[in-house]
């Protein structure tokens, strides 16, 4: 009876994890964050609104939509972003960009609370597709820096990006 | 059945042969990294045309090539900084190939916040500054850069404290000035320089003295001037609250400062106990009795 309730729970631990889109996140240690205490609930809202900028982009750059970006990218971001859909638009190319790990390091905390930087060693696929043709698929390891300002209701991503490793 | 198998791997080695030399015509040398901005080539070898994709979230660029020639992109072309992915194809060939982007070592912009903007005079870090230091395409600039802060005003020492960036950023904690007034507050990283403007203002009331004196059936209080620790007249307007009691009665009466002394009439109660207060900071008590 043990046996087959262990198959059972295993196979449906597998076909939840295949049919998952959520990449795997790991956070860092937050106790060297500059001049301000990082509380506990404001790491999760950053964390939390930094990994749907992600899903945001991904949308935005496959469908060409910059005003999808609104909810979640302010100032340069946005701006970088909003140019590369127009550059992409123009050329007639798509990008599809799928993260599947986040290791998350949360590094400046600003005094007066209104940016919060953190560095991300991100892993994602990305498709290039040109005229709707899978030109290539690439899997991406890459190092993400990451400043965020708090709006009405949610941290907001102003600049977003990547550096040499 | 082992002469079968023979015949399998060697048409499969055969049909390998062209693909490998196929992907052989299509190679791709980059660059490691690319200061943004900058002029740059890439590599390809081989000949026939074929198409070059350079594509990140900050920028994308397609352009169809020649192979075997050196692909250049000119100054300012790709000025985004990030990770890039580049593909080559040609006819049903395929090269990847990868190479960043770095920020231009030269800073352009400051991203400076002072706060806050006004702040009460003698308070040991109560001015921070941060900087984030960008380059001329707004890209973080990533590599450590020394950054200046400067705070100086109409009194008191300049302050000027210097911090090393760390992913771009940079920020310190000043005292606010003994006296008060307007003081600039600079941060400076080679030629470039951003400034905010921070008002100091009194603190809290150090010293509130009042007398009085009869005007006929009324009694007149008024204040000395109301200064805070650092001997600065606190602003016009601040609210100061004189009390009277008598017989078990209270009589109370708000009055703004007005040149620096609060000023107004109460009734003339004999025995009454008159106080003063201004925020949470009580000044000296009459009893009129005593006085008269």
């Amino acid at each position: 009876m043990r046996k087959p309730l262990v198959l059972v729970c295993s196979l449906l631990a597998a076909i939840l994890a295949l049919g998952s889109d959520q990449p795997a996140v790991r956070v860092g240690p937050t106790n060297s964050v500059g001049p301000r205490p990082l509380e506990k609930q404001t790491q999760t809202a950053v964390i939390r609104d930094y990994l749907q900028a992600w899903r945001t982009m991904s949308g935005a750059l496959e469908q060409n939509r910059a005003d999808l970006l609104d909810p979640d990218f302010i100032g340069t971001a946005k701006e970088k972003l909003a140019d590369t859909i127009r550059e992409q638009e123009t050329l007639g190319i798509h990008t599809r960009y799928q993260d599947s790990a986040h290791d998350l390091q949360l590094v400046f905390y600003s005094p007066e609370g209104l940016s919060i930087q953190l560095v991300d060693a991100v892993e994602y696929d990305v498709q290039i597709l040109d005229r709707k043709a899978l030109v290539t698929t690439q899997h991406v390891r890459a190092r993400y820096v990451a400043v965020l300002t708090p709006t009405e209701v949610r941290w907001k991503v102003r600049v977003f990006q990547a550096e040499a490793e | 059945m082992k002469s079968e198998l023979t015949l399998l791997l060697g048409g499969l080695i055969l049909a390998a042969i062209p693909l490998a030399l196929a992907q052989q015509t299509l190679d791709l040398r980059l660059p490691r990294t690319v200061e943004a901005g900058s002029a740059f080539s890439i590599q390809s070898a081989g000949s026939g045309k074929a198409v070059v994709y350079i594509v990140g979230p900050g920028q994308v660029l397609r352009r169809d090539v020649q192979l075997g020639t050196a692909i250049s992109f000119a100054p300012g072309e790709l000025h985004i900084a990030g990770h890039y992915l580049t593909v080559l194809v040609g006819g049903s060939s395929t090269e990847n190939g990868a190479f960043d982007v770095t920020a231009a070592h030269q800073p352009a912009a400051l991203s400076f916040l002072a706060k806050p903007s006004r702040v009460p005079v003698a308070l040991h870090d109560g001015i921070s500054g941060v900087v984030y230091v960008f380059d001329a395409f707004q890209n973080l600039v990533l590599a450590p850069t020394q950054v200046s802060f400067q705070l100086s005003g109409v009194a008191g020492a300049v302050q000027t404290r210097t911090a090393l960036t760390h992913n771009g950023v940079a920020w310190t904690k000043m005292d606010s000035a003994a006296k008060e007034g307007g003081s600039q507050f600079v941060a400076r990283t080679g030629d470039t320089a951003s400034t905010r403007v921070i008002q100091q203002v009194p603190g809290n009331p150090c010293h509130l003295r009042m007398s009085a004196h009869p005007s006929g059936e009324r009694l007149v209080v008024e204040t000395e001037p109301v200064r805070d620790c650092s001997g600065n007249a606190l602003p016009d307007g601040t609210i100061v609250t004189f009390t009277e009691a008598y017989n078990g009665g209270e009589s109370t009466v708000d009055v703004p400062l007005k040149r620096g002394v609060a000023r107004t009439d109460m009734p003339a109660y004999s025995g009454a106990t008159i106080s003063v207060a201004t925020g949470v900071f009580i000044g000296n008590e009459i009893r009129w009795g005593s006085v008269r």
